[in-house]
């Protein structure tokens, strides 16, 4: 079977912090890092070809730099690699990176006929989850989203166990599906060294804008019709009251639950009477 | 199991250097490190030496992520508020050939990483070295703690840096004293280009350093140093294990007394502080250097204990100690003599070195500040009262002055023991 996983480096978001003053983004010195939620898909991937057989293919778009992702991705056990790189794609939102990724896959399938796509949930730089169905749908693949376990799979199906708000569901597609991934679908492996040293001297493929049949009115700032009007930090939670009960600890507490009923932290019940003094 | 004829166990500058010089001899080296890439856990003061690096690699100037040439080093003593200083500065050491850059560890040694690899050495990151693989008493590769993780290797060169947990594995290292270790503390403090240039008087892009001694330490056996980035500045402090745990003093706190001297708080003001690191620098010299070599294993750069605490040379040393490993690794894996006789080819080479003959020169000197306390706290108090008596124009007259002011150096040393401190710091530093 062949999966193919759609994957993204992103500035680690635990270390980046926003510039008070500019209200921008201070990415210098973050480091990358593998989306967590795509290694988790690349994960269930390569679980599910040494189950049963095949091949994973693993499929980027960003900057040169990216390769280190995809290196590093390799190093768990992937098959191939491939970075679609171009300034012109610079400036993408979710639905030209849907656009862009797609013919890049559509080109993988040509090839070699694709099983299962697999993208993570969300990724944590921009947290839209837009990008995953946006390529199921241009695919024309049915979509499992929000994906915790893959139950069963056999060469024309697979069934999914599904994360949703109010609980769990068990859905079924026919392949070729697309499947995004939550971090609970399984435990990331530590790579052995045999696939450590394979990594370190692979060399992913790089595809630009030219060596794919694009449209350039659908990719780039062009192809993207969301504009951010701003990023700001939301206001800092402003310190809490403090009541000082040192010289008068009753006057103190009657002061405390006065202010508990003002603020409605705790709402006396209409049928309760004169519950309160 | 995929076999080498090199192991590097560390990728520093050490065991870059080493893989480097392997390689080109055109051995298959494979260099492991523990962290993120090469760099991320590498720590040191910053200065990196022109003519060590160049050995390595031919014209690093060119292509290396330098911060600015030091043009200008300065030596301060510190007494209490006061500052003794003196320096050199020559703006011919803004070209090539230069003498030293300043450095950050993080961005250099990545580099360094990148030159090894285009020789052709391969680097695994993220892996820590577990132990050395033997064949009897022969060791013939490395155990890494990944699955399937062993390697093999005709040579195991070990660049993993002070804790040496290999090396102390396989016998070569001794444990670590608290008198033969120092830690040290540092910042990057991040300040604009233009007054960073401004407080060091220097052109742009031109770099100074800036060494202080005495109360930069509480006296203790150490040294403070303040380096020029392009647009920080890296201040750190280090100090012996032994005192520090004797007075209680963490190396916090003597980073945060130093940053409070009227001297440094007027360089660092204004600055935000970026980054925090920490390190131990051994330093047991000469006498603490363990055995340099066995039968198929060198041992090379701060496991060695290569280190000259006195002139805060380090990088040098690891860098011209690597390189030699890595040449007599190919040599005796091409003379097909990996016994610990054909091995010490390389102690013989270091011997040789500037690197062993620093060491043996200033062998005495840890031994000398411990004996010798006066060192760095009554003397750059002398000195700065005496400059302070000299320099004070209060209508005394210069004879009345010098009889004050050798009253005051008696009454703080005695004349037996400046006599004995004078032979003792010819002896250690001199002879």
């Amino acid at each position: 079977m062949h999966f193919v996983v759609c994957l993204k480096q992103v500035p680690d978001t635990s270390e980046v912090r926003i510039d008070p003053n500019t209200n921008t983004l201070m990415r210098e010195g973050v480091p990358s890092i593998i989306n967590p939620y795509d290694a988790h898909a690349l994960e269930e991937a390569i679980r599910l070809r040494d189950k049963m057989g095949g091949k994973v293919t693993i499929v980027s778009m960003g900057p040169p730099q990216a390769k280190e992702a995809l290196r590093k991705a390799m190093s768990f056990g992937a098959d191939r690699a491939i970075l679609l790189t171009d300034r012109g794609f610079a400036g993408s939102d979710s639905l030209a990176t849907a656009y862009i990724l797609t013919v890049a896959i559509q080109k993988i399938h040509a090839e070699e006929p694709i099983d299962i796509v697999f993208t993570g949930k969300e990724a944590i730089d921009g947290d839209t989850a837009q990008t995953g169905p946006g390529i199921a749908q241009r695919l024309g693949f049915p979509q499992l989203t929000y994906g915790i376990r893959v139950r069963e799979i056999d060469n024309t199906s697979v069934t999914v166990e599904r994360k949703t708000e109010g609980g769990r569901e068990v859905a079924k597609a026919l392949l070729p599906a697309l499947i995004t991934v939550e971090k609970e679908m399984n435990e990331l492996r530590y790579a052995t060294l045999p696939d450590m040293m394979k990594a370190a001297v692979y060399e992913p493929e790089m595809w630009d804008a030219k060596s794919l049949p694009y449209d350039t009115a659908e990719m780039g700032l062009k192809g993207s019709p969301t504009s951010v009007s701003r990023i700001f930090p939301p206001p800092g939670r402003s310190g809490g009251e403090r009541i000082d009960a040192t010289t008068d600890p009753k006057g103190a507490v009657a002061n405390l639950v006065e202010k508990v009923f003002q603020e409605n932290i705790i709402m006396v019940h209409p049928a309760v009477k004169g519950g309160r003094a | 199991m995929e076999n080498f004829d090199v192991i590097v166990v560390g990728g520093g500058p050490a065991g870059l250097s080493a893989a480097l010089s392997a390689a080109k001899a055109g051995m298959k080296t494979v260099v492991i490190e523990r962290g993120d890439y090469p760099g991320t856990k590498n720590v040191m003061g910053g200065v990196l030496y022109t003519k060590a690096t160049e050995a390595v690699v031919p014209d690093f100037w060119q292509s290396a992520p330098l911060e600015r040439p030091v043009i200008e080093q300065r030596y301060g003593f510190l007494s209490g508020d006061e500052t003794i200083l003196a320096g050199y500065r020559d703006p011919v050491w803004a070209q090539a050939p230069y003498n030293a850059h300043t450095v950050l560890r993080v961005k250099f040694d990545r580099w360094l990483a990148q030159q090894a690899e285009k020789a052709g050495v391969m680097i695994i990151t993220e892996t820590v070295v577990e132990d050395l693989l033997y064949k009897g008493d022969n060791v013939v590769g490395v155990r890494t703690g990944r699955a399937e993780g062993d390697l093999g290797a005709k040579v195991v060169i070990l660049a993993e840096g002070v804790n040496a947990f290999i090396a102390k594995k396989a016998g070569l290292a001794p444990q670590m004293r608290p008198d033969t270790v120092a830690v040290a503390v540092k910042e990057i403090i991040q300040l604009p280009q233009e007054k960073l240039e401004d407080r060091f008087c220097l052109e742009p892009g031109q770099g100074a350093t800036i060494e202080l001694f005495g109360d930069s330490t509480q006296g203790m056996m150490g040294t403070a140093f303040i380096y020029t980035n392009k647009d920080s500045l890296s201040i750190g402090v280090g100090a012996l294990l032994e005192p520090l745990i004797r007075t209680k003093w963490t190396p916090n706190d003597l980073l945060e007394a130093l940053k409070a001297k009227p001297y440094v708080k007027r360089l660092i003001q204004g600055g935000e502080t970026k980054e925090y690191l920490a390190h131990l620098i051994p330093e047991g010299g000469y006498n603490a250097m363990p055995k340099l070599h066995r039968q198929g294993v060198l041992v090379v750069g701060d496991t060695a204990m290569l280190v000259n605490g006195l002139n805060r040379e380090g990088s040098n040393l690891a860098m011209t100690s690597g390189k030699m490993a890595g040449e007599v690794a190919a040599q005796c894996i091409q003379s097909g003599d990996l016994s610990d006789q054909g091995m010490s080819l390389y102690e013989q080479r270091m011997r040789d070195s500037f690197v062993v003959k620093d060491l043996y020169k200033f062998r005495r000197l840890g031994r000398f500040f411990e004996t010798h306390p006066h060192f760095l706290k009554v003397y750059p108090e002398i000195a700065a009262n005496a400059m302070h008596l000299y320099f004070t124009a209060d209508e005394t007259s210069k004879k009345e002055r010098q009889k004050q002011i050798m009253k005051m150096v008696f009454e703080k040393r005695a004349k037996g023991g400046l006599v004995s401190d004078v032979f003792g710091a010819w002896r250690a530093i001199l002879k």
